[in-house]
């Protein structure tokens, strides 16, 4: 299991394929590692460690668009980009702190096959939405390449859909590119402090259907408000970011206040302090890790206004801990430990309701037994399957990590 | 343009075809008279027609799957069509396929305004989803310019995009959710009411697959609450150069405009003889700039491009004052293809996308080629995103000139790709681009993407002769040929 081959360029991940697939050996695809626990644990004989494939191959600021090796960290990704003024707009999600980790451990890559985005998702639009082009090889060692460096573009299937979020399970990707958008002149952050959780789906409801244009809406109740930076102690707190130029957020503040101000007493985080909050929101800074017995952590998506219910659903009867991002659309919920890590309370909530729910965290031996991915219906599971097949016939690129098969 | 042999079995069944498809369609639902499916014969790139076997338009997703269930037993081939706008040929019948129309799915099924999403037919047209909402404040950001026409399940199997893309996104970007039923009669649901589904994104695979995958059936968007206000400046330049450093420079600065057109000095001046917009016609270049958002900043933001736009050498810059003033700016430019059918008797439009720095260069070697082809071309250009639209003037009548044309249109594309860009950035590549595709992609890359067609469509039965330059049987394309056998030592290989 712990033996690593660590290619340093793309020719050598092919020849890695190529030997694994005549030797039947089936590989775990990492990067930096830092999302290695997420998933069903793969049963597989090597590592395939594509840290070695790293640098920012093609940056050009007024292009919009980034090109780099897909082991190349994303921290520096994300300087060089805030160098020029820029960022990359999807918020990329940062799961290092939920295990133990430091922030900023990740890969491009490792962002990318993950599809991980952060609050701004609702505004902006997902990894997946920036993601332009890449050079894959796939489970039949053969080097592949979609998309390209423009924006615009639909000649051929858009593959980055499909590599985004399929977890390493179709391809190694070697090459990656991105699009970048310029950071906002400024940000401010209207806070609405003691709504209750149905009130607060409403409070993001009617800020997400006004023309305040928020970056970031995301609820956090009282018992998890007081673990990110501001100590609002005993107090459940509804964020929205505005960010912008100047006077154009002064205007949207302005409206939102209005908007928030039957809703409940009203606070505001300046440029540094909104940064920080979201921030940590990016990283599930409440429920990071504490070395104490692992509490398991779910993601659950959902539509919005069922976020409130989906939660109760599963608080009620687990003793869970809920915060709410996208204006109610995305739950973390960090449940007690139990025998199958809270799975069928949320995969039940989940099905009420619609939506989908990822078991984040939680010990080999529960994400071994139960649903890590919500399963899909009968007809999208065997099209699924059929999808990896053509991919990687033969299983031999972390085999099993999202369902059975795939 | 070759197309996939029609079969001689099928073509002599087609009575038979016809009633059992009548059993599941009833009544005027399936059209077989030559009369009738004339104007079927065609989409949006008229150079191509083919009458198809039959016509079939079903109401009830039970219906579609049906029809493919019997094409699927019956080895018959399926072409989608919606409205039939489609540039690149996309709906181009086949002679012995059935041509199956969408347009009965024409209802608006939910508006949920809470979760600010819309459950739609998919040949509902796009502007009516912006109208149903347009009450409320809503709309539905994508708006190709055939918009009062194309239908949203066109948008999806086209992935369509349209002026406001460079800040709102293509269609893609704007879904949540699909119904879709494979050619085996199968439904599936793809996404839902949720954003980023786990699992594969298969929704992201089928937006843009050309009518390729399956049938989709239901589609449900998102709504975007409409700008408070919307201002566009009409900029104009000296050279190309200059218009393309202030788009440059106006991103640079960290201005997403809602858009950023461009046409170059033949475009303009058809444009203007047509509709009097009030195109200054003495520049090399002009830039149509748009900004939405808030009042305070839409006008915050025009003062600072019209800055940049005097640091780049602009000629001439006007601001609008007022809504009309807006569209009047925006008249020419959206009028710009029927302008060039008023100084030309045919033209085609391409659809390439390039890197926005090369725009100089390659105007100046479209202008090239232009000569070298002895046809005139006018640009119009999305220029935020490096969308090019050079529209070549030809003539039908005379002998050759659409071989050339479509010679010419070729060079263009294969500059694109030369230069870093692709192929197509909007319309598809349907028929027109489909012998193309090997200039962008290797043999290797292609048959991964039909490997990917076979995991839905295993027969090859959803729009054969599109997209794909030579087809393969799926088991074909499914054998391994792994080289070198098993490893004497099946130790790890050292890098």
């Amino acid at each position: 299991m712990s033996n690593t081959v660590k290619p340093r360029n793309a020719g050598e991940v092919e020849e890695a394929l190529r030997w694994a697939l005549d030797g039947d050996k089936a590989l775990e695809v990492v990067g930096a590692g830092s999302k290695r626990a997420i998933g069903r644990p793969s049963q597989t004989d090597i590592t395939l460690d594509l840290s070695g494939l790293t640098g920012i191959t093609l940056y050009e600021p007024q292009e919009l668009v980034l090109s780099a090796r897909a082991g190349t960290p994303i921290a520096e990704v994300e300087a060089l980009v805030a160098s020029h003024g820029q960022m990359l707009a999807f918020d990329p999600l940062d799961y290092g702190p939920v295990f133990g980790k430091p922030a900023g451990q990740g890969t491009l890559g490792g962002v990318l096959a993950a599809n991980l985005s952060g609050p701004r998702r609702i505004k902006s639009g997902a990894a997946r939405d920036h993601f332009l082009g890449f050079s894959a090889v796939t489970g039949r060692g053969e080097t592949i390449k979609s998309g390209g460096r423009v924006v615009k573009n639909v000649t051929g299937y858009d593959l980055c859909k499909l590599m985004a979020g399929s977890w390493g399970t179709l391809a190694a990707m070697t090459d990656v590119t991105i699009k970048t958008l310029p950071k906002p002149e400024t940000e401010e952050t209207v806070l609405v402090l003691g709504l209750a959780d149905g009130v607060a789906i409403a409070a993001m409801g009617a800020a997400m259907g006004s023309s305040c244009d928020v970056s970031g809406a995301a609820h956090l109740p009282a018992g998890v408000a007081s673990r990110v930076p501001g100590h609002y102690h005993g107090t459940a707190v509804t964020a929205f970011r505005l960010e912008g130029f100047e006077p154009s957020v002064a205007h949207r503040k302005a409206a939102l206040q209005q908007i928030m101000r039957p809703f409940g007493a009203l606070d505001a985080l300046t440029e540094s302090r909104s940064h920080t909050f979201w921030q940590s929101l990016r990283e599930v800074g409440p429920f990071a890790a504490t070395g104490a017995a692992e509490r398991p952590l779910w993601r659950v998506s959902t539509a919005p206004s069922k976020g409130a219910e989906v939660a109760k659903a599963i608080v009620e009867k687990a003793g869970a801990q809920v915060i709410y991002d996208w204006a109610g659309g995305l739950l973390w919920v960090e449940c007690l430990p139990s025998s199958d890590a809270g799975a069928a309370l949320v995969q039940r909530a989940v099905a009420a309701n619609g939506g989908h729910a990822t078991l984040i965290r939680a010990p080999a031996a529960h994400r071994a037994a139960v649903d890590v991915f919500t399963p899909e219906d009968d007809g999208l599971a065997a099209l699924s399957r059929r999808v990896k097949e053509s991919f990687d016939p033969k299983g031999v690129l972390n085999p099993g990590r999202m369902w059975a098969g795939v | 343009m070759k197309m996939p042999q029609a079969d001689a079995d099928i073509l002599a069944r087609r009575d038979r075809i016809v009633g059992a498809l009548r059993a599941i369609v009833p009544g005027e639902g399936v059209i077989h008279a030559e009369r009738e499916m004339r104007p079927y014969e065609s989409d949006g790139l008229t150079a191509y027609r083919q009458l198809p076997m039959v016509v079939v338009l079903p109401e009830t997703t039970a219906q579609v799957a049906a029809v493919l269930r019997y094409c699927h037993q019956h080895g018959i081939k399926v072409v989608p069509r919606g409205a039939g706008t489609s540039l690149s040929g996309g709906a181009l019948p086949l002679a012995d396929g059935v041509l199956l129309g969408m347009a009965k799915f024409n209802r608006i099924r939910e508006i949920d305004y809470e979760n600010r999403l819309a459950v739609v037919e998919p040949g509902v047209t796009n502007l009516a989803i912006s109208a149903a909402v347009a009450d409320e404040g809503f709309y539905y950001a994508p708006d190709p310019s055939s918009q009062i026409a194309c239908t949203i399940g066109g948008n999806v199997a086209e992935n369509s995009g349209g002026v406001h893309c460079l800040k709102y996104g293509m269609t893609t970007n704007n879904l949540l959710g699909c119904e879709m039923v494979l050619i085996t009669g199968e439904i599936v649901r793809l996404g839902g009411r949720h954003l980023d589904s786990g699992g594969y994104d298969l929704l992201g695979i089928v937006t843009g697959s050309e009518g390729l995958l399956g049938i989709v059936t239901e589609v449900t968007v998102r709504l975007l609450k409409k700008p408070e206000t919307a201002r566009a400046l009409l900029i104009g330049f000296p050279t190309s150069e200059d218009a393309g450093a202030c788009v440059s420079r106006i991103i640079g600065v960290g201005i997403i405009p809602a858009g950023m057109e461009m046409m170059d000095a033949p475009a303009i001046q058809a444009t203007e003889a047509f509709v009097h917009a009030g195109y200054p016609l003495d520049v090399e270049a002009l830039l149509i700039v748009e900004l939405d958002g808030p009042q305070a900043e839409v006008d915050h933001l025009c003062s600072r491009v019209e800055a940049i736009a005097k640091e780049c050498r602009s000629v001439t810059c006007k601001i609008s004052h007022s809504e009309d003033e807006r569209l009047l700016f925006w008249s020419g430019r959206k009028a710009a293809f029927g302008a060039m059918g008023r100084i030309s008797p045919d033209y085609v439009c391409m659809d390439g996308t390039i890197p926005r720095a090369q725009l100089p260069a390659v105007l100046n070697r479209i202008k090239e080629l232009s000569r070298k082809h002895g046809l005139r071309v006018a640009n119009v250009f999305h220029a935020g995103d490096g969308n090019l639209h050079p529209l070549i003037l030809y003539d039908a009548n005379l002998p050759g000139q659409l071989e050339r044309a479509e010679v010419f249109g070729a060079d263009i594309l294969k500059l694109c790709v030369e230069v870093g860009g692709v192929l197509t950035g909007e319309h598809g590549v349907g028929v027109e681009k489909r012998d193309l595709m090997p200039v962008m992609f290797s043999e290797i890359d292609l048959n991964q993407q039909q490997r990917l067609k076979c995991a839905f469509d295993g027969k090859g039965l959803l729009n054969p002769g599109k997209v794909f330059p030579t087809l393969h049987r799926c088991t074909e394309l499914g054998r391994m040929h792994v080289s070198g056998g098993k490893m004497p030592f099946p130790d790890i290989p050292r890098f």
